[in-house]
């Protein structure tokens, strides 16, 4: 059962086209995560579903109903927003009740869910206050709270722990989360914090220039991201990208970076690699083995450059095939810049994309 | 070598306690009451304000002197009798054509004439940027470009076409009409500014009340209102100064009798029969000008607040 669907939907602001005929679908009780830099189009896609923007074709289904051009109370959405938008001379009571007094609900009622929502958010001693006089992360809780109080089906979230520092922000996540695991609501939860997509999501929708180019869940787009793009954008630091050719010797196939040449015979490609193929090898940091015995993978040798301990984990910068490539490895091994050390690679978790469309082979 | 012996030199003398700062300067830094810069800074300030002040000693010196006294022709000295016939003659006595019954006249016309103007404007203007600001409606650019082209417009340009439609109106020559021509002179500067203002206030706001299903009067009154009031003030001392002080509109739209202060002062002053009193000229002139003076000082503190709205954060 869909919850949230978004059918061909376009958006213009006079000639520039920030969304194409889009397409979503959104499963019912689904935490749904838009990533993308900043000017991709998440932010414009959720206020499009909110209602808060006019959409310049298309439709919106939620709950199978068409709401495509209903206004945002209406649609049954609760939204939070980066800077908390609490109305500033109201308390935080009044900031939970008053959308609720606003739709002439009667006030017993009313009680009854602001009392709800502030035990959830545990901001029951901070109902008389006015929000100048709560920190960040109080603020950011009543802004949820004033979602919680509407009884919507759906969440909408926009960037809403960007404004925090990083402790607090991990902290409201694990909340988040919680949230979502006792209320299951369907929740859209825009971000450019890919630890945050990585962490909350049933599945994440990577967005670029208004398109989105992968929708699956975390892992997948971690361990098999769907092209170039989504490799380059998922995982800190980045994946390592290595520019070569295909080459096939013995019934094995190589992908040949300058002087070295990569196995990808274990590689599970999606359609057959071919010699004189032009492609983009991409290897994880943390997929590198580092002077660890294997059997069956070839060995390289490099150097290290630089080191950086991180306390749980290490990152050696290498040069590897004239180019400089980051390993992850065990927080208490130790190479000093300078040492010399065996790379092997285990390409069933590689990721291969054909150099010209970008996409996954 | 070299390097040595500089080096050596910045050792301390004698070996310092270990926590305890011992060389260079502690404790507050010092400060001359009477350095270059407080003399030039509070120099400049002294004149600049003797050069305002001057005049406004010379007038209150002079209304509260006789006319025996004015014509010996000092004007900086200080009244030796003071009286406060002047004043009671500017107020309740002066002659303006056939009248002679003083400023009172003037001044309750006046305060007709700016209390509803002031309120009409400022309730039109402060939905008018309102809705410029937040509810981007089909046109919203152009209407906005044309108001403000409008604040360019000379008003002597429009004066006879606003003359006409007044009297098409039927309200030529009332206190109607004169409200009315302030209101719509005024639109231009104050929606420009409420705009601007609404159009600070963070965007996401309206959109948490959008979704909170408040309309666009609620989301007006319950939400923006409460966060304005600097602004307001800011709009209510531009209005009020400026209404009170025209004088343009006010001996062009009304007759004698609606006449506002500034016109009576005018007529009371440049009276050219009889004996120059200046002593009530001079009273006369503080008077009208008292209402603005006040609005100031009460305000003034509100005012520098509106002004700096950037700094209020909710």
């Amino acid at each position: 059962m869909t919850s949230v669907s978004v059918r061909d939907l376009s958006l213009n602001f006079g000639a520039v086209t920030v969304l194409d005929r889009l397409n979503l679908d959104i499963d019912h009780g689904e935490f749904l995560v838009l990533l993308g830099s900043s000017g991709c189009g998440k932010s414009t896609l959720l206020n499009c579903i909110a209602g808060l923007l006019d959409v310049s074709d298309g439709q919106i289904f939620i709950k199978d109903r068409n709401v495509t051009w209903e206004e945002p109370k209406d649609r049954g959405i609760g939204m939070v927003f980066q800077s908390y938008a609490l109305y500033p001379q109201m308390s935080v009571e009044k900031n939970l009740s008053f959308g609720l007094q606003v739709a002439k609900i009667p006030q017993a009622e009313i009680d009854k869910r602001v009392k709800r929502a502030s035990e959830i958010l545990q901001i029951q001693p901070l109902l008389k206050r006015k929000p100048s006089e709560l920190s960040g992360g109080q603020r950011q809780r009543v802004a949820i709270g004033r979602a919680l109080v509407r009884d919507v089906d759906v969440f909408l979230f926009d960037e809403p722990l960007s404004n925090l520092d990083a402790k607090l922000r991990s902290e409201l996540r694990v909340e988040i989360k919680r949230l979502h695991q006792s209320l299951k609501n369907t929740m859209i939860y825009v971000t450019h914090d890919q630890i945050e997509a990585l962490t909350l999501a049933d599945r994440i929708a990577v967005m670029k220039s208004g398109v989105i180019q992968q929708l699956a869940d975390p892992m997948t787009i971690y361990n098999a991201p769907e092209n170039l793009f989504v490799a380059g954008f998922i995982g800190s630091p980045s994946m390592n990208f290595f520019r070569g050719e295909v080459e096939a010797k013995d019934s094995r196939s190589f992908v040949r970076v300058n002087d070295v040449a990569f196995d990808v015979t274990s590689y599970p490609a999606r359609t057959r690699l071919h010699p004189g193929q032009k492609v983009v090898l991409g290897l994880r940091p943390e997929h590198v083995k580092v002077d660890e015995a294997t059997e069956s993978h070839e060995v390289h040798p490099a150097t290290v450059d630089i080191e950086e301990p991180m306390g749980a984990d290490n990152l050696l910068w290498l040069t590897l095939a004239g180019q400089s490539m980051s390993v992850r490895i065990a927080g208490q091994r130790r190479y000093p810049p300078g040492s010399t050390v065996r790379l092997s690679f285990d390409m069933a978790v590689a990721s291969i994309f054909d150099a010209a469309s970008e996409n996954r082979l | 070598m070299l390097n040595l012996v500089a080096n050596n030199s910045m050792v301390p003398e004698h070996d310092a306690v270990p926590g305890r700062i011992t060389a260079g300067p502690s404790g507050r830094k010092p400060r001359r009451k009477l350095s270059r810069r407080n003399i030039i800074v509070y120099g400049t300030l002294i004149v600049v304000a003797l050069y305002y002040l001057l005049p406004l000693y010379v007038m209150i010196a002079t209304s509260l002197k006789g006319m025996p006294e004015i014509r010996v022709g000092n004007i900086f000295a200080p009244p030796l009798e003071i009286t406060f016939e002047p004043w009671v003659k500017a107020w309740a006595e002066a002659c303006t054509g056939l009248n002679c019954d003083g400023l009172s006249r003037g001044f309750w016309n006046s305060v007709r004439i700016t209390v509803p103007s002031v309120i009409i404007s400022i309730a039109v203007a402060s939905v008018n940027g309102y809705a410029l600001a937040n509810w981007r409606f089909k046109g919203a650019e152009l209407f906005f470009t044309i108001l403000v082209v409008g604040a360019f417009i000379p008003y002597q340009v429009m004066i006879y076409p606003i003359v006409i439609v007044l009297r098409e109106m039927g309200v030529y020559g009332t206190l109607t009409g004169l409200v009315i021509v302030h209101t719509i002179f005024g639109m231009p500067i104050l929606t420009l500014l409420f705009r601007n203002y609404f159009a600070g206030l963070p965007e996401e706001l309206f959109k948490a009340a959008r979704v909170d299903g408040a309309g666009f009067w609620t989301i007006y009154f319950k939400i923006m209102l409460p966060m304005s009031l600097p602004i307001f003030v800011v709009a209510m001392i531009l209005q009020v100064t400026g209404i009170w002080n025209d004088f343009l509109f006010g001996v062009v739209f009304t007759r004698p009798e609606y006449y506002p202060m500034t016109v009576q002062l005018n007529n009371i002053v440049n009276s050219v029969q009889g004996v120059k009193e200046y002593n009530v000229n001079m009273a006369a002139t503080i008077l009208t000008g008292a209402v603005p003076l006040v609005v100031y000082f009460v305000s003034g503190r509100l005012f520098v607040r509106g002004i700096a709205a950037g700094a209020v954060k909710g």
